[in-house]
C-alpha cells in the first residue's frame, strides 16, 4: 500500500531518472511499516507474558461480556438486548446505550476466525484486539503524517505512535476498551479528511464519512472529530484558503456523517439535537455562504460585487442575529444548556467538580499533573513545539490541520487525564515531523559539507522523504496559486512537472544557505538519536512495568519475594459459587461490571453511570448508619454487600479512600448526608479523632469489622494509622466471606426481624417508666386518680 | 403449612399432685397421627382443650434437669406452654435464648404470667413486644367492672368482655359471658402494632397497682391501655398467646358463674373456657392459616410462562390460596386479595377475583416502563397468617422491529424527502444537459 504511493510521489521530483532507487525506498518503507506494526503489537504483550491472558480493569469486563453475548446470540439479539442483571431493578437496554464499534469489531474477528476453523475463544480475541488495532493505528498515523509532511515524517510518526506510553496504557493486551479501536478510527478519519483535502476526491470524502461512522460506533470521543474538522474548515476560510477541495472534504462529511451517526442507537437524534454537533452545522452553513460568495464573485463585475456584498451583509447580519437569538433561546431553555456534563467539564474545567460529583469522582476525569505528561508522552513534549514550527514552514491546509489538532488536544488533555489519549497521536505526528525535519537538515548539511560526495548520489531515506515532502509542499503551493480552477489529479501532476525545474534549483540554493557546520550537525544527529533511544527505553519500561498490570490481579515485591494478590477473582468466584443466581449484590459502582461479568450476579449500580439517583442511593446507604443502610438495601432487594478494603495489605484504591465521593454523590441527591459530618476540621480521617458519623457509617463498619483481630491494634496500612473504633458488632449484616488478603469483604443482609421487641432491658425501662410517669403527672387533669 | 411433627418421644405422665406446689412447664406436642391423648391429667389448670383435639401433651416440671426443646439440632415439639410465672431459671437446656429460638424457628407459644412474674418470663414477654408492669406485686384492679363474688374483695378479680372483634381469632360463635381474670397487666410496644394484638383488654376504669400498699404515685398502666391477654404473630407466622393471669386457666374459673359489677345478668358459666379454647385453636394454627400455591402468569391467550414480558403486554396472573380448617385445606374466600406489579413501587395494584375454589386471578396490562418487576402478593389480614409472594420478571422495551413501520403522521416527511431527491435529480439533469 505504501510502496506504490511513495514511488508515484517520488516520480516528479528531482530524481526522475532514479526510479530504481525510489522503488527501493518504497520497499524499505513498506518493511519499516511492517516492523512498526509488529513492534506496536508486541510491545503490548507484556501484560500477557508477565501476568496472563485476561481482560483488564473494569470497563473491559463489560465489553467482554457484551462480546460474549454478541458471539452467542447474534447481532439482532445484541441490538435489542435488555440486560436485567444490572442497575436492578431498572435494568439497562444494552443495545441502545453502548457504543457498539469495539464489540462488533471483536465479534467480527471472532466470527471470521471461527469460520476459518481457527477455534479461538471470545476472550482471546478480546484480549488481542487492542494490540492489533494499535498496529493499525500506527499505520494510519503514517498515512496521515505522509499526507502532511512526506514519507520520512510519516515513518517517524508511526514509529513514535507505536510505542507512545499514553496509548499503550489504554491498549495493552487485555485492555479491551473502546479507546483500543477508537484511536485508530480517529487517526484514520483525520487521514481521510486530509487526503480528501489534498486531492479533492469525492471517493475519499465518502470513505471519510464511513471512517467517521466507525468512529461514532466506537467511542463518544467522536465529538472531538465533529468539532475539530469544522474548526479547521473555519480556519481555512478565515485565512483565505477556501477551495473546492475544502468544500468536498467537508460538506459530504457533515451530510453523510450525520446521517450515518444517527444510525448508531446510542447517538440517534443526538446527532442533530445536542450542542456538541451544532458547530459542524454552523460551519456547514458558513461554508455554503462562502462558496456562494466566491461563485457570485466569479460571475459579477467587481463593482457589482461590492454592491451585492453590502446588500447581502446587511440583510445577512439581520438574519444571523435572529437565528442566533433563536438558537440561544432554545439552548438556554434546556436545563444543562444543551450540553452534556462531560462536555461542559471540557469547556469549563471546574464545572464537573462544582456540580457533578459523579463525573469528578472518576480519576480519569481529573486534570493531569505535569509529571503525567512526562510519563505519558516523554520526550515528545519537547519535540512538539519544534514540530509545530516545522508545520508552519510552509503552512499548508494539511499542516494547519495538524497545528489545530495539537492545540485543541493539548487543551483537552489539560482538562481531563483521559484525553491524553487524543493528545498522544497529535504529539506523535508533530514530533515525527520535527524529528524528520531535523534529520533532513542535519543530513543535508553533512552531505553538502562532506567533500567528494556529489549531491546526486548521496541520498538516504530521509533525503528522499524530505524531497518528496517538499515536492508535495510545492505542489500544494502551486495548487493554491490556481485554486479556483478545478484540479484533477492528472492535470495537477502535469503542472507540477512544468514548475519543477526552477523550484528545485531555488531549493538547492536555499539548502546551501541553510547548511550547518559539519561537526555541529553530527553532534546534533547523535543527540537526536540519543533522545530517540531514551524515548524507546522509557516506552519499553512503561509498557513492561507501569501499564501492564491487569488491576484485577495485583503483585507486590518485598524483601521476601513476589506477592500476588488475587483477591478480586477469589471474591467473585465465591459469589458465583455460593449465592443464588438471582441474588442482588450491592457495591460501589466501580465493581459493578466485574461483578456481573465474573460473578454473574445482579448488581445495583455499575460503571455505566447513567443514573445518578441510583448511585446516590447506594452512596447514601454506604454513608448511613447500619440500620438506615439496611433499610435502603432491603428496599432494593439486596442480598449481599461487597466492599473493597485495602487496609491490611496497603492497597490504596479501596472503598475507604473512595468514600468521600460516596458521601458527596449521596449528599447531592439526599441532603441529609452532609460531607462536613464525615470530616474532622476539614480532614478526612478514620482514627480516634474521626467524627462519630464517620465511625458509625456502614462503610466504616463493613471495612473494619473484626479488623482489630488481625494485629491486635487495627493498624490501617493505607491510611497509616490505627483505626478509631475497633470493637463493634454488626446488627443488621453478617460477614459471609473475606478474601485471603482481606481486600474484598462480602456481607449478607440479615433477614428482617421476625418480631419486634418490647421497649427495654431493665435499666432502660426504669427511665422510660419514670418518664412516662412524669408525663402522666404532667397531664394530671386527664388522670382519673386525682 | 405448619409441619406436624412425628412424635419421636413418648410422653411421660407426671403426678398431678406436684402441680399443686410447683408450677410446671408444659410441653405440648402435635402428633402426626391424631392419636387420642395419652394423658388424662386434669390438674389445677385445666388443659383439656389440646387433648380433646388430638394433641400429644408432655408435661415437665420447670426445674426438671432433663428438659430440652431440641435434640440433635431438631426440635422435639411444635408448641410450648409455659405455666410457670415465677420460675427464675429452667432446668435442662432451656433458657431465654432457647425459647426465643424455638419461636423464631416457627413454633408456637403460650405464656401465662402472673403477679410476681419472674424476670425470665418478663424477658420472654419483652422479646415478643409485651411489657409487664414493672412492679412485681402489681395486679390489675378495677373498681367498676370487677366480678361480683360472695366476699367483697379488693376488686382484683375482674370480669372483662372487651374482646378483639375477629372471627378468625375467637371463632365464629360470640363469647357472651365475661372472662374472669386475676393477675398482672401488660402493655404493648406501640411501634409494634402489626405483630402484637390486644385480644382482651381491661376496661377504661382499670389500673395496675399493688392492692396491699397505698398508692403514692399514679399507676403506670391505666385504663384500656392495659392488655390482659395478647397474641403475637411473628413474620414467620409463629404465634404466641401471652396472658397476665395463670388462674384464668383454672378449672374453678372455668366453671364458676360470673356477674359483672353493675350488671344484672348473671352468667352460669364464665367465658374463660370458650375464650381460651377458641384462642388456643388460633394459636395452634387450627384456624387462620393460609397457603398459596400454583403461582402462574402468562400472556393473555397463551399458557406458557414467559421468561420476560414486553412493555404493554396483556398478561394474566393467578394464584391458588387455601385455608387450613383444622383437618383439611379449604378454598379461601375473600375479595380483598391484591396483586402488585412492583418495581420499587407498585405500578399496578389489582384486586384479584376468585372462583370460590381457591383460584384467585386477574389480568392487566404491563405498564409502559421497562425494568425488573415483581409480582407481589402481600396479604396481611387480621388473624390470618401473612402471605408474602414475590416473583421476579423482567420487562423489556420494544425490539427494533416491533415499532410501527410507517407512521401516518410522517407521510409529509416521506413525501418531502422523495420529492427533494426527484427535484435534485431533475435539476442536475437540466443543469448538465440543457445547453
Amino acid at each position: 500500500m505504501a510502496a506504490p504511493e511513495i514511488s508515484t510521489a517520488a516520480v516528479p521530483t528531482l530524481y526522475t531518472n532514479n526510479a530504481l532507487r525510489n522503488a527501493f525506498g518504497g520497499v524499505l518503507a513498506f518493511f519499516i511499516l511492517l516492523l512498526i506494526g509488529v513492534m506496536a503489537f508486541s510491545i503490548r504483550l507484556f501484560s500477557v507474558i508477565k501476568y496472563e491472558s485476561v481482560i483488564h480493569e473494569f470497563d473491559p469486563y463489560f465489553n467482554y461480556r457484551v462480546t460474549q453475548f454478541l458471539a452467542k446470540n447474534g447481532i439482532y439479539e445484541f441490538w435489542n438486548w435488555f440486560d436485567d442483571r444490572t442497575w436492578y431493578p431498572l435494568g439497562r437496554v444494552i443495545g441502545g446505550t453502548v457504543y457498539p464499534g469495539l464489540t462488533l469489531t471483536a465479534g467480527t474477528i471472532w466470527w471470521f476466525l471461527n469460520s476459518l476453523n481457527i477455534p479461538l475463544s471470545v476472550e482471546t480475541v478480546c484480549v488481542f484486539t487492542a494490540p492489533i488495532f494499535s498496529a493499525f493505528a500506527s499505520w494510519a498515523t503514517y498515512l496521515l503524517t505522509k499526507e502532511v509532511k512526506g514519507t520520512g515524517a510519516g515513518l517517524t510518526a508511526a514509529a513514535l505512535l507505536a510505542m507512545v506510553p499514553s496509548y499503550i496504557s489504554r491498549s495493552v493486551a487485555g485492555s479491551y476498551d473502546n479507546e483500543a479501536v477508537a484511536i485508530f478510527a480517529l487517526i484514520f478519519t483525520f487521514y481521510l479528511y486530509i487526503k480528501t483535502l489534498n486531492t479533492g476526491s469525492l471517493f475519499y470524502a465518502t470513505l471519510n464519512s464511513i471512517a467517521y461512522f466507525y468512529m461514532v460506533c466506537s467511542w463518544g470521543g467522536y465529538t472531538f472529530i465533529i468539532n475539530l474538522i469544522p474548526m479547521h474548515v473555519l480556519l481555512c476560510i478565515v485565512t483565505g484558503r477556501f477551495s473546492s477541495r475544502l468544500y468536498i472534504a467537508y460538506a459530504p462529511l457533515v451530510v453523510l456523517g450525520t446521517l450515518l451517526a444517527a444510525l448508531v442507537p446510542v447517538v440517534g437524534f443526538n446527532a442533530v439535537m445536542t450542542s456538541e454537533h451544532f458547530a459542524s452545522f454552523l460551519v456547514f452553513i458558513i461554508l455554503h455562504v462562502v462558496a456562494f460568495v466566491y461563485y457570485i464573485k466569479g460571475t459579477l463585475t467587481p463593482k457589482m460585487f461590492k454592491v451585492a456584498v453590502t446588500l447581502v451583509v446587511s440583510v445577512g447580519l439581520a438574519v444571523c442575529c435572529a437565528v442566533i437569538a433563536v438558537l440561544i433561546a432554545l439552548v438556554a431553555s434546556s436545563p444543562t444548556k444543551g450540553w452534556s456534563g462531560r462536555s461542559l467539564s471540557l469547556l469549563d474545567p471546574t464545572y464537573a467538580s462544582k456540580y457533578i460529583p459523579i463525573i469528578a469522582s472518576v480519576s480519569e476525569h481529573q486534570p493531569p499533573t505535569w509529571p503525567s505528561y512526562f510519563m505519558d508522552i516523554n520526550v515528545l513534549a519537547f519535540l512538539v513545539p519544534a514540530g509545530i514550527i516545522a508545520c508552519f514552514s510552509p503552512l499548508s491546509d494539511a499542516s494547519s490541520f495538524v497545528v489545530l489538532y495539537i492545540a485543541a488536544s493539548v487543551y483537552f488533555s489539560g482538562v481531563m487525564v483521559r484525553l491524553m489519549l487524543v493528545f498522544a497521536p497529535a504529539a506523535c505526528i508533530t514530533s515525527g515531523i520535527a524529528l524528520s525535519q531535523a534529520f533532513d537538515v542535519f543530513t543535508q548539511s553533512i552531505k553538502f559539507q562532506l567533500p567528494g560526495i556529489s549531491s546526486n548520489k548521496e541520498v538516504d531515506a530521509a533525503e528522499t522523504s524530505s524531497a518528496t515532502a517538499e515536492a508535495q509542499n510545492d505542489a500544494v503551493k502551486t495548487e493554491k496559486s490556481e485554486e479556483t480552477s478545478k484540479n484533477r489529479p492528472s492535470k495537477k501532476s502535469k503542472k507540477k512537472e512544468k514548475e519543477e525545474k526552477p523550484s528545485t534549483k531555488a531549493k538547492a540554493e536555499k539548502k546551501r544557505l541553510l547548511a550547518l557546520p559539519l561537526d555541529s550537525s553530527v553532534i546534533s544527529l547523535l543527540l537526536l538519536i540519543l533522545l530517540g533511544a531514551f524515548y524507546v527505553v522509557h516506552c519499553v519500561w512503561a509498557a513492561a512495568e507501569a501499564y501492564s498490570a491487569p488491576s484485577i490481579v495485583l503483585t507486590s515485591r518485598s524483601h521476601d519475594g513476589l506477592h500476588v494478590f488475587d483477591d478480586f477473582r477469589e471474591a467473585y468466584a465465591w459469589l458465583r459459587h455460593n449465592t443464588d443466581v438471582d441474588d442482588k449484590v450491592a457495591s460501589w459502582w466501580d465493581y459493578g461490571y466485574q461483578t456481573t461479568a465474573m460473578a454473574n450476579r445482579t448488581v445495583i449500580v455499575d460503571n455505566n453511570t447513567w443514573n445518578n439517583t441510583h448511585i446516590a442511593t447506594v452512596g447514601t446507604a454506604m454513608s448511613s448508619p447500619e440500620k438506615a443502610a439496611w433499610e435502603i438495601f432491603h428496599s432494593l432487594d439486596v442480598k449481599y454487600v461487597l466492599v473493597v478494603f485495602g487496609g491490611l495489605v496497603g492497597y490504596p484504591s479501596d472503598d475507604i479512600n473512595k468514600f468521600l465521593w460516596m458521601v458527596r454523590i449521596g449528599g447531592g441527591v439526599f441532603p441529609h448526608i452532609k460531607e462536613p459530618d464525615y470530616l474532622r476540621d476539614g480532614q478526612y480521617r478514620i482514627d480516634s479523632q474521626a467524627t462519630p458519623t464517620m465511625l458509625n457509617c456502614l462503610m466504616y463498619k463493613l471495612c473494619y469489622y473484626r479488623f482489630v483481630e488481625t494485629d491486635g491494634k487495627g493498624f490501617d496500612r493505607v491510611r497509616q494509622t490505627e483505626i478509631g473504633k475497633k470493637y463493634f458488632k454488626l446488627t443488621h449484616f453478617e460477614e459471609v466471606f473475606t478474601t485471603h488478603h482481606w481486600m474484598v469483604r462480602i456481607y449478607k443482609l440479615k433477614p428482617p426481624k421476625n418480631r419486634i421487641r418490647g421497649k427495654t432491658k431493665k435499666s432502660k425501662s426504669k427511665t422510660s417508666s419514670t418518664s412516662s410517669r412524669a408525663k402522666i403527672s404532667g397531664t394530671g387533669k386527664k388522670n382519673p386518680w386525682h | 403449612m405448619h409441619s406436624l411433627r412425628i412424635a419421636d418421644r413418648s410422653p411421660t405422665p407426671c403426678s398431678p399432685r406436684r402441680f399443686r406446689h410447683q408450677v410446671p412447664l408444659h410441653l405440648l406436642q402435635f402428633p402426626q397421627s391424631r392419636l387420642r391423648p395419652r394423658i388424662q391429667v386434669v390438674p389445677l389448670h385445666l388443659l383439656q382443650f389440646p387433648q380433646s383435639r388430638g394433641f400429644d401433651l408432655e408435661f415437665k416440671l420447670a426445674d426438671d434437669p432433663k428438659i430440652a426443646l431440641q435434640r440433635y439440632g431438631r426440635y422435639l415439639y411444635d408448641a410450648l406452654i409455659l405455666f410457670c410465672p415465677s420460675v427464675e431459671r429452667f432446668g435442662g437446656s432451656i433458657d431465654l435464648a432457647a425459647i426465643i429460638d424455638f419461636f423464631d424457628s416457627g413454633h408456637d407459644l403460650i405464656i401465662a404470667a402472673d403477679s410476681n412474674a419472674s424476670d425470665l418470663i418478663r424477658e420472654v414477654g419483652n422479646e415478643c413486644g409485651v411489657e409487664f408492669d414493672e412492679d412485681p406485686l402489681a395486679v390489675v384492679i378495677d373498681h367498676i367492672s370487677y366480678a361480683v363474688s360472695e366476699t367483697e374483695g379488693d376488686h382484683t378479680l375482674i370480669a372483662s368482655d372487651d374482646l378483639i372483634k375477629s372471627d378468625v381469632i375467637l371463632g365464629s360463635k360470640r363469647i357472651v359471658a365475661p372472662i374472669l381474670f386475676r393477675g398482672i397487666g401488660h402493655s404493648l410496644n406501640p411501634a409494634n402494632n402489626w405483630y402484637v394484638l390486644k385480644v382482651l383488654s381491661a376496661s377504661p376504669s382499670a389500673y395496675s397497682a399493688n392492692p396491699k400498699s397505698k398508692l403514692s404515685t399514679p399507676p403506670t398502666l391505666i385504663g384500656s391501655a392495659i392488655s390482659l391477654v395478647s397474641i403475637v404473630q411473628a413474620r414467620n407466622n409463629a404465634r404466641i398467646l401471652i396472658t397476665g393471669s395463670l388462674s384464668m386457666f383454672n378449672n374453678r374459673f372455668f366453671r364458676s358463674g360470673v356477674q359483672k359489677a353493675g350488671s344484672q345478668t348473671k352468667h352460669e358459666k364464665s367465658g374463660n373456657e370458650q375464650f381460651l379454647t377458641e384462642i388456643s385453636k388460633w394459636v395452634f394454627h387450627e384456624r387462620g392459616h393460609l397457603k398459596a400455591v400454583n403461582v402462574k402468569h402468562h400472556k393473555v391467550g397463551e399458557t406458557d410462562e414467559p421468561a420476560l414480558y414486553r412493555i404493554n403486554d396483556e398478561l394474566e396472573y393467578s394464584v391458588e390460596i387455601y385455608e387450613w380448617s383444622g383437618t383439611s385445606w379449604e378454598p379461601y374466600v375473600a375479595n380483598d386479595v391484591q396483586v402488585q406489579f412492583y418495581m420499587m413501587s407498585p405500578y399496578v395494584l389489582k384486586t384479584m377475583s376468585h372462583d370460590k375454589k381457591g383460584l384467585f386471578s386477574t389480568s392487566f396490562k404491563v405498564p409502559d416502563v421497562y425494568g425488573v418487576f415483581q409480582f407481589k402478593v402481600e396479604y396481611q389480614k387480621l388473624g390470618y397468617t401473612s402471605l408474602s409472594l414475590s416473583k421476579q420478571i423482567p420487562v423489556r422495551p420494544y425490539k427494533h422491529n416491533e415499532y410501527e413501520r410507517f407512521i401516518p403522521a410522517a407521510y409529509p416527511y416521506y413525501g418531502a424527502a422523495f420529492s427533494m431527491m426527484a427535484g435534485f435529480f431533475i435539476f442536475s439533469f437540466v443543469h448538465l444537459y440543457s445547453k
